[in-house]
């Protein structure tokens, strides 16, 4: 396949960047897209041309470093993957693909499609943990009777692999679907009960506090997340966080 | 904290958004049934209609209900207003291409400007029909026309459910005060209250000779907007306060489409019908 790339290209955080195009030829459908931008970059590192900064990591879709703005949708056009899952079979011989970085004021651009999405780690560090003692007196798992229904929706939860794609679909920007699968995971079982009020209050202050914008329950999070978190996290948190307000 | 929490917090602001979007959805209800008395007005429809209109501006639970929606409409306008202000801001760079008809639907993504043209349109029908209500001093007050002694005579219509002839207010024996009260003239005291003629100016109105015809129309183009609001906002409403169970999930939203369709609709109907079809 030949394709013509738009690219996003920024030098470093402070300076602007604009979109740059790029013709790739003889493209695999069978590589994955991350693999089409490195046959990019080797291009463009032989001809001593700044390559194409991206961020990815395990390229199985489990880590959610890859990120990537495609033709107008996260992670591209195909659901239910990630980028590192793309495939190139998806777009046609001939086709312009636009390539951004995700954009929310709440992750900055470092350079050309790599964005800081440490917004998500102090979310985290605000209150996505629970406190037990693990210095070997931990405590078997199943020692704890938990509803079948509570531990699946929990661990439907739990799969959230904080790629932000939710943030970046998201005409407002906001981190509600990740912030609010963070809170169930632990919500819907007795271990997290203990700090739930804390817990959502410190997490949804912090989500603010970093600049994500309102939630306006247009559901595009839920359609783009390559992981299927549903929009009943949200009301969920929604709950926890009325109870958590009006008792504590 | 807690109390911040439950003002500031973007979710709170949701809060405070569901519940005065669902609450003025009641509004609308009761504001339709009694429109709908317009059409279905019996043997006497203006009277009808002024009864209810008098009803509405002096019963003590109603003036309550009127300032908790005056209270709501800007409540959720500020709010709301704010909330679109801030998601502005959230992206300062826009995507180059962006294909959001991929994963949602049109009204949710525009509730901002629809909510917007909302409130455009109250404050213009706020001053067409509501302030002429309150504070219009040339407000005609409802008469008839009866057969008496075989002469056509005016008279007008009492709250006492009697006729007080018009020819006494042109002669001077009855003067109006305060818009709608007869006052004997000599003895200066309160004799009747006449029924403010609300019928005849929403007639009027959409019957303009020049201007009927336009206002019909962007009367049915703001019931279409409301429509649209609805058709995201009343479903979105209870995602916001937390309820989302599969159980109902189906029920609310089929409620809240059929809602956002049958209620601007039956509004709509109302100018259209006085434009087209009423008798003058
Ligand atoms: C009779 C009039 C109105 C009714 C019945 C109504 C109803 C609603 C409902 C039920 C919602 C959903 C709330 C939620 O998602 O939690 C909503 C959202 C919204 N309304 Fe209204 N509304 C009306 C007028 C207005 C006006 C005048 C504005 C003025 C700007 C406005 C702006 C908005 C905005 C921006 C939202 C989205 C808020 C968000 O989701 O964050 N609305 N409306
Ligand atoms: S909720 Fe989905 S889209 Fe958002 S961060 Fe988690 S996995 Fe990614
Ligand atoms: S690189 Fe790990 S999810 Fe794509």
């Amino acid at each position: 396949m030949n394709l013509k790339l738009k690219i996003w290209r920024q030098k470093n955080a402070r300076e602007a960047g604009k979109m740059v195009d790029y013709n790739i030829s003889n493209v695999s459908p069978d590589m994955s897209f991350l693999e089409m931008l490195d046959v990019l970059n080797e291009e463009l590192n032989n001809k001593g041309e700044d390559p194409v900064a991206f961020d990815h990591d395990c390229r199985e879709g489990i880590c959610g470093m890859c990120s990537l703005f495609i033709n107008g949708e996260a992670h591209g056009p195909d659901r239910g993957v990630t980028t590192c899952q793309l495939h190139m079979r998806k777009f046609k011989d001939g086709d312009t693909i636009y390539i951004e970085p995700f954009r929310a004021k709440a992750f900055p651009v470092i350079k050309d499609l790599v964005v800081d999405r440490s917004s998500f780690d102090r979310i985290q560090q605000a209150g996505g943990f629970i406190s037990v003692n693990t210095s070997g007196n931990t405590i078997d798992a199943n020692a704890i009777p938990i509803k079948k229904h509570d531990a699946d929706r929990s661990f439907d939860a739990a799969t959230c692999i904080g790629c932000g794609a939710c943030v970046a679909s998201c005409k407002n920007a906001s981190a509600m679907l990740f912030v609010s699968a963070k809170v169930s995971q632990f919500a819907l079982l007795p271990q997290g009960k203990v700090e739930a009020h804390e817990r959502v209050l410190n997490m949804v202050k912090k989500m603010d506090e970093e600049g994500f914008g309102n939630c306006t329950n247009t559901g595009a999070c839920e359609v783009e997340c390559p992981k299927g978190i549903s929009l009943e996290n949200i009301a969920r948190m929604n709950r926890e966080y009325l109870f958590a307000s009006v008792k504590s | 904290m807690a109390k911040s929490a439950l003002l500031k917090s973007s979710i709170a602001k949701k809060y405070w958004m569901a519940l005065t979007g669902l609450f003025l959805c009641l509004f609308l209800v009761g504001h339709l049934i009694g429109n709908l008395q317009l059409l279905y007005g019996g043997e006497n429809p203006s009277l009808r209609f002024n009864e209810y209109a008098l009803f509405m501006t002096t019963n003590p639970a109603i003036k309550i209900l009127s300032y908790l929606t005056y209270f709501s409409i800007l409540f959720h306008a500020v709010d709301g207003i704010v909330l679109a202000y801030q998601n502005q801001k959230a992206r300062p760079v826009k995507y180059a291409k962006n294909r959001p008809e991929t994963n949602t639907v049109w009204a949710s993504r525009n509730m901002a400007v629809l909510g917007t043209l909302i409130l455009v349109f109250i404050v213009t029908h706020m001053v067409n029909f509501w302030s002429r209500m309150h504070f219009d001093k040339n407000m005609p007050l409802q008469t008839v026309e009866i057969n008496a002694g075989g002469m056509k005579q005016l008279f007008y219509l009492t709250t006492d459910g009697g006729y007080l002839p018009k020819a006494q207010v042109d002669q001077g024996m009855v003067v109006i005060k305060d818009r709608k009260y007869f006052y004997d003239a000599q003895a200066n005291v309160k004799i009747k209250e006449g029924y403010m003629d609300l019928y005849k100016i929403t007639v009027e109105f959409f019957k303009h000779p020049r201007y009927g015809l336009i206002a019909s129309i962007l009367y049915v183009i703001a019931m279409a907007v409301l429509g649209f609001h609805l058709y995201h906002g009343f479903g979105s409403a209870f995602q916001s306060l937390g309820i989302n169970n599969p159980r109902y999930n189906m029920l609310i939203k089929n409620f809240g489409i059929a809602f956002s369709i049958v209620v601007p609709l039956l509004f709509a109907i109302i100018p259209l019908y006085i434009h087209f079809f009423l008798k003058a």
